[in-house]
C-alpha cells in the first residue's frame, strides 16, 4: 500500500526541500520505489537540490492540465533507478493546482510506487494545504525557534481539520516532528529552543533532528542531496529518520556538543 | 429472609425510636415492574396461556406485581372483565397492580376492579425522541475551524468534551455549555464556553469562559501559561506571560464583582 508523505512547517527556509530531497532519496536507496513531487508552483526548488534542473521538460501543472502524462513529466534520478521526481513549474500560476486534479494524480503514483513525498510550499495558503491534503503521515519541520515552532503548530491544526482523512472522519494522519538546523552548544547556552521545549509545545513524536551544518549548504548547492554525503552528521541524522519513517527504533544521535580534542582546540577546526 | 431473622435474636424487644416524625411520608420512587402485554380479550385463552407460562418458572415470578398493557387490546370491541381477568391472574401467583394503554372504556372498567391507571411511554419511543434531541444539539453546536467529528464527545446535550491539542489559529466554542478540555490549548488559540472551562492540560492560548454574560463561569485548567482569560467580558491580558507564582500552576479563575481571581489549586 503506497504512503503519502507530507513535508510541511508553515514558516519558510526551515528545510523542507532539504529534508523532501534527503528521505526520498533515503527511501529509494533502501529498495522502495519513490517520486518526491515539488508542490511549490513559481518557485520551484527541489530540482535545484536533486540536481536535475535542466532536465524538467514537462511539469506537475502540465500533468494537471492534461498536457503531458505522468510516464513524460517524471525525471529519473540520476543516482537512483527508483526515485524519480515531479517537478513544479516555474512559470505558472499558483493557483493552477486544483485539489481533485492533484487526487487524480497521485491515485496514479499511488499504483506504481512505494513511498510518494510531497514537497510543501511555505505558508497555510492553498499551495500548502493542496500538499497535505491527500497526505498519510506528515513530516512537520521545525527550526529551534519560537516563530518556527508557532507556524509548525498550524500547520498541525490544520492537518487535522483540513485533510482528507480529517475530512472524511478516518484514521488522522500520523504527525511527525522533524527539528533541523539544531545546534547543541547554543542550546545548552540558552541560546535556542531544546528538543524537550519544542516537543513539549508541539505534543507530537520525535522522528529525528539534524544538526546545523555546512555540508547541508554545500550539498544544496552542488545539486545533491545531503543524505548521500556519509561523512557528515546531517547525512547520518537523516540516514536515522528515514529508519525510524520505516519503523526502526533507533536512538537519537547528535544531540549533544561536540566534543573538541585538545589539538582541535589548540589550533582551531 | 427467615434464616436471616434467626440470626438477630430478640427482634421483638428491640424498641423503637421515639422521633416527632409523621407516621406516614409520601415520597416518589421508581421502581421496575413486570409488563403482561395482552393481546387477546378471551379470558379462557389468557388463562391456559399464563398457566403454561408460568408453570416453568412460577417462583422467579412468585408475587411479581405486573402492569397489564393493553396497548394491543385497546381497539376490539369485545369488553375485558377485569374482575375476572385479575381473579386468574392472581391464581397464578401474580399481582396485578394497574393497567395501562387502555381505551377509555377499558380504563373505566379497571378502576372500577380496583387497578391502578398508568401512563406509559414505551421504551423505544422514549429513546428514539431522546436521539433526535441529542442530533438537534450536535447539529446547532457550532465549531468555527476544528473539524474532527470523531474527537468531541457529548456528554450532556450541551458540556463539549475534546480529546486533541487545540493548535495555534483553531478556535473552540461550547455554546450553552462548559467545555472540558483533555489536551493541550497552544499559544495562538482560542477556546469558549458559554459555561465553564476546564483544562486538564497546560492553557498556553486563550480562554473566554461565560461568554453569553454568566459571571459565575469559572476556568480551571492543570498548567496556567495562558496569553488572555476572560469571564462574562472582563478579561486580563498577560503581556510579559503570567505572573511567576501562577506560572505552570493549577488554577482556578472566577469573577467577584469585577475583579478577575486566580487562585491556585490544592496548595
Amino acid at each position: 500500500m503506497a504512503k503519502v508523505i507530507v513535508v510541511t512547517s508553515g514558516k519558510g527556509g526551515v528545510g523542507k526541500t532539504t529534508t523532501s530531497a534527503s528521505v526520498a532519496t533515503g527511501l529509494a536507496k533502501r529498495g522502495h520505489k519513490t517520486v518526491v513531487i515539488d508542490f511549490d508552483v513559481g518557485l520551484r526548488n527541489l530540482d535545484l537540490i536533486m540536481g536535475c534542473e535542466r532536465r524538467v521538460v514537462y511539469d506537475f501543472i502540465n500533468v494537471i492540465q492534461g498536457e503531458a502524462n505522468l510516464k513524460q513529466s517524471l525525471i529519473r534520478d540520476k543516482r537512483l533507478a527508483n526515485l524519480d521526481i515531479l517537478p513544479a513549474s516555474q512559470t505558472r500560476d499558483k493557483d493552477a493546482l486544483s485539489l481533485d486534479a492533484v487526487g487524480k494524480v497521485l491515485d496514479e503514483l499511488r499504483t506504481t510506487h512505494d513511498y510518494i513525498i510531497c514537497d510543501s510550499p511555505a505558508g497555510i495558503e492553498s499551495g500548502a494545504i493542496t500538499a497535505l491534503y491527500y497526505a498519510d503521515e506528515a513530516l512537520v519541520v521545525t527550526n529551534p525557534e519560537v516563530s518556527s515552532v508557532r507556524d509548525s503548530d498550524r500547520i498541525l491544526g490544520i492537518l487535522s481539520s483540513k485533510s482528507k482523512r480529517a475530512e472524511d472522519g478516518g484514521e488522522p494522519i500520523k504527525e511527525h516532528l522533524l527539528i533541523t538546523r539544531y545546534n547543541p552548544t547554543r542550546v545548552k547556552i540558552g541560546e535556542m529552543l531544546s528538543i524537550e521545549d519544542i516537543q513539549d509545545l508541539l505534543g507530537i513524536n520525535l522522528v529525528g533532528v539534524v544538526p546545523e551544518s555546512e555540508s547541508v549548504l554545500q550539498a544544496s548547492n552542488a545539486g545533491v542531496p545531503v543524505i548521500h554525503d556519509d561523512t557528515s552528521v546531517s547525512g547520518m541524522a537523516y540516514h536515522d529518520i528515514v529508519g525510524r519513517i520505516l519503523g526502526e527504533d533507533l536512538a537519537m544521535r547528535f544531540l549533544e556538543p561536540e566534543k573538541r580534542g585538545f589539538l582541535k582546540r589548540l589550533f582551531g577546526t | 429472609m427467615d434464616t436471616m431473622g434467626a440470626d438477630i435474636p430478640n427482634v421483638s424487644q428491640q424498641q423503637l425510636p421515639i422521633t416527632d416524625s409523621p407516621p406516614v411520608v409520601l415520597k416518589g420512587s421508581v421502581f421496575t415492574l413486570s409488563v403482561l402485554k395482552l393481546y387477546s380479550c378471551d379470558i379462557n385463552a389468557i388463562e391456559q396461556e399464563l398457566t403454561t407460562r408460568l408453570s416453568s418458572a412460577l417462583d422467579f415470578f412468585k408475587n411479581a406485581p405486573v402492569i397489564l398493557d393493553l396497548e394491543n387490546v385497546q381497539s376490539q370491541s369485545s369488553v375485558l372483565d377485569f374482575t375476572n381477568l385479575t381473579n386468574i391472574i392472581r391464581k397464578c401467583k401474580l399481582i396485578p397492580v394497574g393497567i395501562c394503554n387502555g381505551s377509555k372504556e377499558q380504563t373505566e372498567g379497571a378502576t372500577s376492579a380496583g387497578l391502578a391507571v398508568l401512563t406509559s411511554q414505551s421504551f423505544d419511543k422514549i429513546v428514539k425522541e431522546k436521539n433526535i434531541k441529542d442530533d438537534k444539539a450536535k447539529a446547532s453546536s457550532t465549531q468555527a475551524e476544528v473539524n474532527a467529528p470523531n474527537s468531541t464527545v457529548f456528554v450532556a446535550d450541551t458540556t463539549k468534551v475534546i480529546h486533541h491539542p487545540i493548535r495555534s489559529g483553531q478556535r473552540v466554542y461550547a455554546k450553552g455549555g462548559d467545555l472540558i478540555l483533555l489536551a493541550a490549548v497552544n499559544a495562538g488559540a482560542e477556546i469558549m464556553a458559554d459555561g465553564n472551562i476546564h483544562i486538564y492540560a497546560p492553557l498556553r492560548g486563550r480562554a473566554l469562559a461565560g461568554l453569553d454574560g454568566n459571571e459565575h463561569a469559572r476556568i480551571f485548567c492543570h498548567s496556567f501559561e495562558a496569553e488572555l482569560v476572560a469571564i462574562a467580558g472582563n478579561y486580563r491580558v498577560f503581556e510579559d506571560n503570567v505572573p511567576a507564582d501562577l506560572y505552570k500552576k493549577s488554577v482556578q479563575i472566577y469573577l467577584s464583582g469585577e475583579q478577575l481571581n486566580i487562585d491556585t489549586l490544592g496548595t
